[in-house]
């Protein structure tokens, strides 16, 4: 057992406590004892568990890493010196550095009236009826060691509110940017509530700017009122030494519709866990993602899609590219209750290795205890196509060009999901650039030139 | 502008080809036809560099240059373009993307610039009319979900884009009612010149009705048995192969 690794983070706990409740606010220290008291009795996730099987959390908590317990400033303004992949998108912008909600002035942000989205920690003091009514209410402390140790440290985030009938022309986008001269550990929070009839959009981007090792745990929770829509997209484009822990939990409502878009573009180590909760009739969550992967990167997603009532939908679509000694792994729960009846659900599961030494492991997984019910599911692994590879050479497309056509191809399908049409031209290029193997750091940030 | 020589091919180590001589001259067309297995299919594939076939004997010279020495797709780039049997679905690949690739890359081996996105539109845009493809086919993927018929037009639309200098038709009329066997084979004709070549693959009469072949070759058992002129093809149409079987003493 790795108890070391948790030993130094419940000594650093025990010892900063107060530290670490000063620089937050009451809504987020409530429930940090209880988190304590469950991570001191779980641990942090091991492969012996059916839900981690493919990544083993402990080891990447091991190493030394500096937290920002006294949440000094960066003196960095990001609108200044960063510049994102996906520029020219009307949208309002924010940062996140490592896990502080960054106060410079947002130029773009003019957000309807009644709309919240800002520092959690701050939004926390001025509305904790909000806070108090919805903050870790999804994310079960008592069931999981990372959930629970997410929440016994994080400080900060971001609250995004959008209150009844409120619709928002404009998405938002939020970049985390890691920032740092030493190994740091972030731990970020989001809460997103969207109560009746509200519809927003949210692009969250990843970037890592300094090299050195980064490791942040992210936890997410999004509450979505009846017949309310929601687009969250979030596209990681960090570095070889970046290790990303993100829990996401949703709980939709009747007639609500949600797409969750993951796109891990550059990484070193991610693991994704998504669970999605539909407690009322008519819900419909379109959940996707795609891992563009080479070297030693690894990319798990874990999703569980709980269907809870009847007459919901849900699509699930995940597609990974494989290179080098890539891994990556895809486990797709999808629980039909007694008596949803009238459920339907369709996952599918596509990967491609490209070379012998890339590995995929992918376990479909469907419980079903009510009996009208559509359901289907598929997965498999494979190469390009070699008949579609000659037929491309025959009309003058060279080897290497087609084989880019047909893996640009096969990740488009989950680019398609998008409802945006700035964003999914953007990544139509970031892809192509990605599969030319242009993409080794993030483009046009200053830091890093 | 094609010399076949004593060209021998094998697939998974089994020998299919024993031997085949032909030459095919500027301007002209040129039918081979013959009975199922007989090498026809393997001749077209080796000639466009398939890497499941192994050429294990003879050359091949396409305007006076060593054509098995090339890639698949200079042989492409040399004007050498092959109507499959089968075309190839390509989900997700658009018929413009692809088409814009294949165009560019050919200019790109002929030290031309690529053409600009209006260019190119208007060339698919006339193009198109050839073999009168519908425009929303040209927005879809390649070949994905396109009857028999509209599959072979894409073909002879391609080969339009191209402009090959040696088409070869590997059995273009299977699977052709008689309207879309006539569109094609007119798209055909329209697209020959002095300059071109053709070699028609089939094994009905009724293709060559409308492409009318200067000669025409049997293959049987992987080496061409017999030449002769256009009445060969009415005569194999009457009495089938059973007397060019009859003359090898089988």
């Amino acid at each position: 057992m790795n108890m070391k690794a948790e030993q130094q983070y419940i000594d650093l706990f025990t010892q900063c406590e107060a530290l670490i409740c000063r620089h937050s606010a009451e809504g987020l220290n409530a429930p940090r004892a209880k988190a304590f008291a469950d991570f001191e009795r779980l641990g942090f996730p091991t492969r012996k568990q059916e839900k981690y099987k493919y990544t083993e959390i402990g080891t990447f908590f091991a190493p030394d890493f500096g937290l920002n317990l006294n949440r000094l400033e960066f003196p960095v303004n990001p609108y200044e010196v960063f510049k994102c992949d996906v520029p020219n998108m009307s949208t309002s912008l924010y940062f996140v550095i490592n896990d502080s909600f960054d106060k410079h002035d947002h130029p773009s942000a003019q957000l309807p009236e009644g709309v919240l989205f800002g520092s959690l920690r701050e939004l926390a003091m001025q509305y904790p009826d909000l806070i108090k009514k919805y903050y870790g209410k999804l994310a079960d402390t008592s069931k999981d060691g990372l959930t629970a140790f997410n929440t016994m440290f994080a400080q900060d985030g971001v609250l995004m509110y959008v209150p009844k009938n409120v619709v928002m022309e404009k998405p938002i986008q939020l970049v985390n940017i890691l920032r740092a001269d030493v190994n740091t550990l972030s731990n970020r929070r989001l809460l997103i509530i969207l109560e009746e009839g509200a519809q927003a959009k949210l692009l969250v981007c990843d970037h890592a700017m300094d090299n050195v090792n980064f490791l942040s745990t992210q936890v997410t929770e999004i509450f979505v009122g009846e017949n309310a829509y929601f687009d969250l997209y979030e596209l990681e484009e960090t570095h070889n030494s970046t290790v990303r822990f993100s829990q996401l939990f949703v709980e939709q409502q009747a007639g609500s519709n949600v797409l969750l878009n993951g796109m891990t573009l550059h990484n070193g180590t991610t693991r994704n866990t998504t669970e999605v909760q539909l407690v009322g009739r008519g819900a419909e969550i379109n959940l996707c993602g795609m891992a563009i992967a080479d070297k030693n990167e690894q990319v798990d997603n874990h999703t569980t899609i709980d269907h809870r009532v009847p007459d919901c939908t849900s699509n699930e679509l995940f597609k990974y590219v494989l290179d080098d000694q890539a891994v990556g792994a895809f486990a797709g729960k999808v629980l039909v209750r007694e008596g949803a009846q009238h459920t339907s659900s369709q996952q599918t599961n596509r990967n491609i290795c490209a070379t012998r030494e890339a590995r995929m492991y992918t376990q479909p997984q469907l419980e079903i205890y009510a009996d009208d019910v559509k359901c289907s599911h598929g997965a498999t692994v494979g190469q390009l196509d070699e008949n579609a590879l000659f037929y491309m050479q025959q009309r003058g497309i060279p080897l290497k060009e087609a084989r880019l056509l047909l893996m640009f191809a096969f990740v488009n399908e989950v680019i398609d999901y998008i409802r945006m049409d700035a964003l999914k031209d953007r990544l139509h290029r970031l892809v192509e650039k990605r599969f030319r193997g242009e993409l080794n750091k993030c483009q046009g940030c200053a830091i890093c030139k | 502008m094609l010399e076949i020589k004593d060209l021998h091919a094998s697939i998974n180590g089994k020998e299919i080809l024993k031997g085949i001589n032909l030459t095919v001259k500027t301007g002209e067309v040129h039918a081979i036809m013959g009975p199922n297995g007989s090498g026809k299919s393997t001749l077209s594939n080796v000639l466009v560099g398939h890497p499941a076939y192994e050429v294990t004997k003879g050359s091949v010279v396409f305007d006076g240059k060593d054509l098995l020495a090339m890639s698949p797709e200079d042989r492409s780039h040399e004007g050498l373009f092959l109507s499959f049997q089968y075309p190839v679905e390509i989900p997700g690949v658009s018929m413009v993307n692809f088409m814009r690739s294949a165009v560019n890359e050919q200019r790109k081996y002929k030290g031309l610039p690529a053409l600009t996105a209006s260019e190119f539109l208007k060339l698919m845009r006339q193009k198109r009319e050839v073999v009168e493809l519908d425009s929303k086919l040209a927005n879809r993927s390649v070949n994905e979900g396109f009857s028999g018929g509209e599959k072979k037009r894409n073909e002879i639309f391609q080969m339009a884009m191209l402009e090959p200098k040696l088409s070869i038709l590997d059995e273009t009329d299977s699977g052709l009612d008689i309207d879309a066997l006539r569109i094609v084979a007119e798209g055909v004709n329209k697209l020959k010149t002095p300059n071109t070549s053709c070699i028609v693959i089939t094994h009905y009469q009724r293709l060559l009705d409308y492409i009318k072949p200067d000669i025409v070759h049997v293959l049987y058992k992987g080496k061409i048995v017999k030449t002769a002129g256009p009445e060969l093809a009415l005569e194999l149409e009457e009495k089938g192969y059973d007397w060019i079987k009859k003359e090898l003493g089988e």
